[in-house]
């Protein structure tokens, strides 16, 4: 697995989006460029959470926003890097209905937090085995965005 | 031919392309000539039984095949159809 970096503004971008979505679960796409040595997150892109009900434990992402995502990293020349949500108030750890429908290559990033501030953003990546593996994150998390 | 854009994750049973383009009356036809020329997408589309994942959803323009003819769909010379996986997960 490569390590992914994110430009300073996409982290901020995304941490934004789930701190002001507490306590619901927010979500978003992660565009950049992949190199031999590490994938780039250069931007984000953040979208509704459509899940029905228990937005606070779950997301859903429409069929009409994932074509918005590949139609922008075509406009772009990005590429389309993964998907990104929160776990608020629970740990940054895939669950069983994150990998129930996890794509190969895309890194799945989950972003802990709580009322408070960001515990912790790890990413994930399904192995060959169908399971998930952590891939590290090169950034720190900004100073401001951490719990005290 | 009927034209298949497929989603970024799935390209790398592709060899990275973004479209597929195949002689297909259907649905089924156009999902199977692309299984058979990139066999590794397979199992991400179908289940061990054949039968379209559930995460998988397959539009025939703007429409979703759920509200058509399903994998029957027929489809004519120019459609454009796209393979779009359903994002969601959580907590709980």
């Amino acid at each position: 697995m490569k390590p992914l970096q994110f430009l300073p503004e996409a982290i901020d971008a995304m941490t934004r989006d789930a701190l002001s979505s507490f306590p619901q679960e927010c979500c978003g796409f992660l565009l950049g460029q992949e190199s031999p040595s590490h994938r780039e997150i250069e931007e984000i892109l953040e979208v509704d959470n459509r899940v029905e009900s228990n937005a606070e434990r779950r997301f859903s992402i429409s069929t009409h926003d994932y074509m918005k995502a590949e139609r922008r990293a075509l406009a772009t020349g990005l590429q389309l890097i993964g998907v990104y949500h929160s776990h608020p108030a629970h740990p940054a750890v895939p669950s069983i209905h994150d990998l129930r429908v996890a794509l190969p290559t895309f890194s799945y990033v989950i972003a802990s937090v709580y009322a408070d501030g960001l515990a912790a953003i790890r990413s994930w990546q399904l192995n060959e085995n169908q399971i998930f593996s952590e891939e590290p994150i090169l950034n720190n998390i900004p100073i401001s965005w951490q719990l005290s | 031919m009927a034209t298949l854009l497929i989603p970024t994750p799935l390209r790398k049973f592709t060899g990275g392309a973004g479209l597929f383009s195949a002689h297909a009356t259907n649905v089924t036809g156009l999902l199977h000539a692309l299984t058979a020329e990139h066999p590794g997408i397979r199992p991400h589309l179908f289940d061990d039984s054949g039968t379209l994942r559930t995460f998988i959803r397959i539009y025939v323009g703007d429409e979703e095949i759920d509200a058509l003819d399903g994998v029957a769909t027929a489809l004519s010379s120019d459609e454009e159809v796209s393979i779009i996986p359903a994002i969601a997960g959580g907590t709980q």
